[in-house]
């Protein structure tokens, strides 16, 4: 029997058919990045100056929301990393008995929290807190508050990730420096977590940047502010907050933004504080844009 | 089972008799396997080897595995200086002394000696191996545990490590596990077979090989089963 056309050149027909087909997809999934580009491009470019990167928010630039994130970054780094990380540790190197695997099933379930259920838990802890005088209510609305919750969401990424990483380390690396006559602390710290560091490096930067990037759970926490930093204490300015915010509507945020803030704030004062789950709701339902 | 001194003692049997898990005893090293137990006693030179800690025993009595493992972070020298370091030597001329000699020791040092710097796993596998027995022998041990040293190199390498365990005798006591009854005959002058867990015969090489006591040891060299 005789095909209708020889195999060869059918084959290469449908090379060229999937070829054109991949090409099509690729221009398909880049439209709505390019449009995205595009347009920020278009309505952004004219505003770019450097005055846009040094004052703030208040004068009309982004300068105190990128050192706002800056600093609630590095504070969340410098609390989660070195926690993270030790847990990761704990997990590979000793967790395999019951403490183990009970942390271990905390920390995979603390990474698929929701991270505005993070965010709304540390306004509750910081105000339950504050009332029952550890520190102050006021403290909700704080840097300090921010990178709590930063922290809550970043600890459990770290040890999730040094854990895969260290886990990755040959058993038998382990074992011929154990029969060294080395150590076990000195194994693992000298032998192991550098054999594993390359991964640890990307695990620690996969979550600042998983940080970097949240905004629902700092709405609650660190809420946002038009001035310089003044404190771990005071509010902080955040470079996603003014995006959020600003980006669905200008003008309306100009307006009562600045209000929404500041009756947050007297709402968080002891004096006019009743049950934190009423506030919280009402807050958020009233900030729901 | 007597293992001599500045002799070097074979262990032979079939794949999961337990040959490795024999060895491992010796130095402590099943138990960072969870849930394992021992029973028994190991003596070294008269002393109870599981009345002292497991990290003096392991410097006394090292041990080369299977598949050659330099620390992958490491360089050559770093991995050679490895023992020493992490037990707390600093002394560079101590180290740099160790170094040499243990390369020269296990016939490497002509080969890396421009090399230095470079990472372990830039060798090839036979090279690599002999780099884990330097490394091994710059802490000074009093006995050498070779579980199947040779069994991932190709036939040039193996004979590289055989002259190399035939050299080492004259300073070291050494256990050397092998699937390779030629092997055995070659290295070792003590022979021990093993068996389902139980060590069947113990024997010096010759012997053992040419005239077996045991009729399992026999069937076994010979090839009728394993």
């Amino acid at each position: 029997m005789k095909l209708p056309v020889d195999r060869d050149t059918r084959r290469r027909w449908i090379d060229v058919a999937m070829g054109v087909a991949a090409f099509v997809c690729v221009v398909i999934a880049i439209i709505p990045l390019g449009s995205i580009l595009l347009e920020a491009s278009i309505r952004g470019l004219r505003s770019l100056s450097p005055a846009l990167l040094t004052s703030t928010t208040g004068g009309g630039g982004i300068g105190n929301a990128i050192q706002g994130t800056l600093i609630l970054i590095l504070l969340s780094a410098l609390v989660s990393l070195p926690v993270g990380i030790l847990t990761g540790i704990y997990l590979a190197e000793f967790g395999k008995n019951r403490l183990g695997a009970a942390v271990r099933f905390f920390v995979e379930v603390m990474t698929q929290v929701p991270s505005m259920v993070v965010g709304i838990f540390v306004y509750s802890l910081v105000l339950e807190l504050g009332l029952i005088g550890l520190g102050s209510p006021r403290l909700v609305f704080s840097t300090i508050s921010g990178v709590l919750a930063l922290s809550t969401i970043m600890v459990p990424f770290v040890a999730r990730t040094s854990e895969e990483a260290l886990r990755l380390v040959p058993i038998a690396v382990r074992e011929s420096s154990l029969a060294l006559g080395i150590p076990r602390y000195r194994t693992i710290l000298r032998v192991v977590v550098p054999s594993a560091s390359s991964a640890l490096v990307t695990g620690g930067l996969l979550g600042i940047a998983r940080v970097a990037g949240e905004t629902a759970p700092l709405l609650v926490t660190a809420f946002g502010s038009n001035d310089w930093f003044r404190g771990l204490r005071r509010h902080d300015a955040r470079a996603q907050h003014r995006v959020a915010r600003r980006h669905p509507a200008p003008f309306r945020f100009e307006m009562s933004g600045r209000w929404r803030s500041s009756s947050a704030w007297n709402r968080s004062r002891p004096g006019t504080a009743r049950s934190s789950r009423s506030r919280t709701s009402r807050w958020t339902s009233r900030t729901a844009w | 089972m007597d293992i001599e001194d500045r002799m070097v003692t074979a262990v032979i049997g079939p794949s999961g008799c337990g040959k490795s898990t024999l060895i491992r005893c010796l130095n402590r090293m099943h138990e960072t396997i969870p849930k394992a137990r021992v029973e028994g006693k190991v003596l070294l030179q008269g002393e109870d080897i599981y009345a002292a800690s497991p990290v003096s025993v392991r410097r006394r009595i090292g041990m080369v595995f299977q598949k050659a493992n330099p620390f992958p972070t490491m360089s050559i020298y770093d991995n050679v200086a490895a023992g020493l370091r992490l037990n707390g030597v600093r002394n560079r001329d101590e180290l740099d002394k160790a170094v040499l000699g243990s390369l020269k020791q296990a016939a490497l040092w002509d080969e890396v000696k421009d090399s230095l710097d470079e990472s372990g796993a830039s060798l090839s596998g036979g090279q690599q191996q002999r780099l884990c027995i330097a490394r091994a022998l710059a802490v000074k041990p009093e006995v050498l545990l070779m579980d199947e040293p040779c069994s991932a190199l190709d036939p040039i390498a193996t004979a590289k490590i055989e002259d190399l365990i035939f050299d080492l005798k004259k300073d070291f006591t050494l256990v050397v596990v092998t699937h390779n009854m030629q092997q055995a005959a070659r290295v070792s002058e003590t022979t021990a077979f093993m068996y389902l867990g139980k060590l069947i015969e113990v024997n010096n090489t010759r012997e053992l090989f040419e005239r077996p006591r045991e009729a399992l040891t026999e069937s076994y060299i010979t090839g009728r089963f394993g």
